[in-house]
């Protein structure tokens, strides 16, 4: 018995101090979402990838999660409270969740946690993101060729880089296949209003715009341009139920393969803290099935997309010029991962100025 | 800017500005009996989630707009009994039934996230629209309309017409009508089923209208919008038309101000407008006690316990 228990003690020792732990017969996997489930957008797609991984994983794991959790000191609570009730593994799915993540990781070290969208580790913490840069650079090429005033109306929500990476990535697109492409952002400073991000397309194609595109995570731009008679894409997941003859494809978030192979990772004692910034290869960003396209641009998007999977062809290649005409890269130049992790200024072809 | 971007800026205005409007016109009745409901954000979402389930199981836009009103209705029932039989405070009672309709919304919607109906109806053929000037008058919703009709409606309901004048002189002086032999509380139970019924149709009108689809918290708000327009018309459903079209006005053309590349006024001014409006004109009021006193329904917010 004593004996027992001193093993027992020593294994906890090891498991305290060490990244790598020893195997486990079930694993506690929580969630922690900023918005509700019922966005059918970002937290909706998280929530997809909850249940892979109940499905994947069966009576191996027990998953619980926590909707609509405002970025801040709620956050915290949350997921200290979630790491008290014996939590293997907690996924918090949201930008500003990052320093509640690492506060509470501090205290927890036997927890593994994992931010997505951040860039600040622990032992501990893993950080993960997907490259949807690399779907906007698909769907900028389709609108160059749909387009017929060459303007496109953009729905934006919050200016932090991963939005204005996404209207760069897209205009590189659309000017590969019809240089004068220019851009009309509206920044609508939230993730999540639909009657504002309505009203937003509604003044954009008031204005010229004759494709409709988002960054914002409801189905309400769509369907705007759906009633209006111009085509757009869905976000984050498919949406065409929301615009059967408007949507041309969606950008779809699927962090199905990812959360499996983490939570099993824990299951099997080889989870380790890392990075991960992945795309169409990593599976983390797929397109939703081209429809209402010409055959001939559904084949250019499929190469595209093909391309830049075998890494054959980097939406960010050069040469790239800034908005005001001055050149980033030249000829057969990439921009780095830092580079875009941090990009804070527009390229040429975008109209208006970036807020600061 | 040429014709065309006017007239179509002042269709998507009148639109944008329309379940703001409703549910306003209905907050205005209930105000004027000396009710403060606060619950009116929980009571659209309430019709909102009715409206479009309804919809979306009957294939009937029009079915869904008369569910909503019917559950808006239910819904401030359960303030009224709470409120006025039982005489419990209003602002919070108020307060409850919105984070309640906030919940109960969200989970009676959980299974028509994702899904769409076909929402559109129009009374006028579509050739009137044709032409720019017709495209002004003919092309709208029928609740767009029917929003023009409710508040010329409730502005003679109120001042042209004998129960007007009653449900006035409830909220004015609870007791003096109470002593003429009106029943007060019966009175103010259809008040708010109105003002429940007016809130369930606004938030149809974001279901089936505006974004025809459900989502949590879809109405982002407005119900405070349209309590705090109230109070800006200063109890005047005129004003009150004017001030949903305004501020679906500015709203529209910071929009417009964007999408042309310029932005005029940072995006949280514009969002704190309607309220720093209400406050200003709460202000102008309260500094001129003799409009003060015609503006605001005297027994506004106060229980009334009959005496025994």
């Amino acid at each position: 018995m004593i004996k027992k228990l001193i093993i027992g003690a020593a294994v906890a020792l090891v498991t305290a101090g060490a990244v790598h732990a020893e195997p486990m017969d079930k694993v506690k996997a929580a969630f922690v979402y900023v918005g509700p489930i019922g966005d059918h957008g970002w937290s909706y797609q998280h929530n997809q990838g909850r249940l892979a991984v109940e499905e994947a994983l069966g009576d191996k794991v027990e998953t619980t999660f926590v909707e609509n959790v405002a970025e801040g000191p709620d956050a915290e609570r949350v997921i200290r409270e979630l790491a008290n009730s014996g939590n293997n593994i907690i996924f918090t799915t949201s930008f500003g969740f990052m320093q509640p993540t690492l506060k509470v990781a501090k205290q927890f070290p036997d927890v593994k946690f994992e931010h997505a969208t951040g860039y600040m580790r622990a032992d501990n913490v893993a950080t993960y993101s997907a490259r949807f840069y690399e779907g906007r650079y698909v769907i900028g090429q389709i609108a160059g060729k749909m387009s017929k005033s060459g303007i496109v109306g953009y729905v934006a929500s919050v200016p932090i880089p991963e939005v204005v990476r996404g209207i760069n990535s897209f205009i590189l697109g659309m000017q590969s296949v019809r240089p004068d492409a220019r851009i009309k952002v509206v920044w609508v400073n939230e993730w999540y209003n639909p009657s504002k991000e309505s009203a937003a397309a509604q003044a954009l194609i008031d204005q010229g715009a004759d494709v409709i595109t988002q960054h914002t995570d409801s189905a309400a731009p769509l369907q705007v341009a759906e009633s209006r008679g111009v085509v757009g894409f869905g976000q984050a997941s498919d949406m065409i139920n929301f615009a059967k003859k408007a949507q041309l494809t969606a950008i779809v978030d699927d962090w199905s393969e990812y959360y499996t192979t983490r939570v099993k990772a824990v299951l099997d004692g080889t989870w380790e803290s890392q990075d991960l910034w992945g795309g169409f290869a990593a599976h983390m960003v797929k397109m939703a099935p081209y429809t209402n396209l010409p055959d001939d641009v559904k084949q250019m998007a499929m190469d595209t997309e093909t391309a830049i999977r075998e890494g054959k062809l980097h939406p960010f290649k050069g040469p790239i010029f800034r908005q005001d005409g001055t050149q980033v890269i030249g000829e057969g130049e990439t921009l780095t991962d830092e580079v875009l992790l941090s990009m804070d200024y527009y390229v040429k072809g975008v109209e208006g100025d970036l807020p600061k | 800017m040429s014709a065309d971007i006017l007239i179509a800026i002042f269709v998507t205005v009148i639109t944008a500005s329309t379940p703001v409007l409703i549910a306003g016109l209905g907050a205005l009745v209930v105000e004027k009996s000396g009710v403060l409901n606060l619950g009116v954000e929980g009571m659209m979402l309430i019709g909102a989630v009715t409206g479009f389930a309804m919809a979306a199981t009957t294939g009937s836009p029009t079915l869904g707009f008369i569910a909503a009103i019917v559950a808006g209705a239910a819904a401030s029932m359960v303030f009224a009994v709470l409120t006025l039989t039982l005489a419990a405070n209003q602002v919070a009672t108020g307060l409850a039934l919105t984070i309640f309709g906030t919940g109960l919304s969200a989970l009676a919607g959980k299974g028509f996230v994702g899904r769409t109906v076909d929402a559109s109806i129009r009374i006028f053929p579509d050739v009137l629209a044709l032409h720019p000037l017709g495209r002004l008058i003919f092309s709208h919703h029928p609740m767009v309309y029917l929003s023009l009709v409710l508040t010329v409606g409730v502005a003679w309901f109120l001042s042209r017409s004998r129960a007007g004048l009653i449900l006035r002189a409830v909220g004015e002086s609870a007791d003096a009508a109470h002593s003429i032999g009106y029943n007060v509380i019966a009175i103010r139970y259809l008040a708010v089923a109105f003002g429940g019924a007016m809130a369930g149709l606004g938030g149809a009108c974001f279901s089936l209208m505006l974004t025809p689809m459900w989502s949590e918290k879809l109405t982002a708000g407005r119900g405070w919008i349209a309590l705090a327009l109230v109070v800006f018309a200063s109890w005047r459903p005129g004003r009150l038309l004017a001030g949903a079209y305004l501020f679906g006005l500015v709203m529209t053309l910071e929009l417009h101000a964007k999408a042309a590349g310029f932005g005029l006024i940072a995006p949280e001014v514009l969002a704190m407008m309607p309220y720093l409006a209400t406050i200003l004109v709460l202000t102008i009021i309260s500094m001129r006690p003799g409009s003060a006193y015609s503006a605001a329904p005297a027994c506004l917010g106060k229980p009334f316990r009959p005496p025994v």
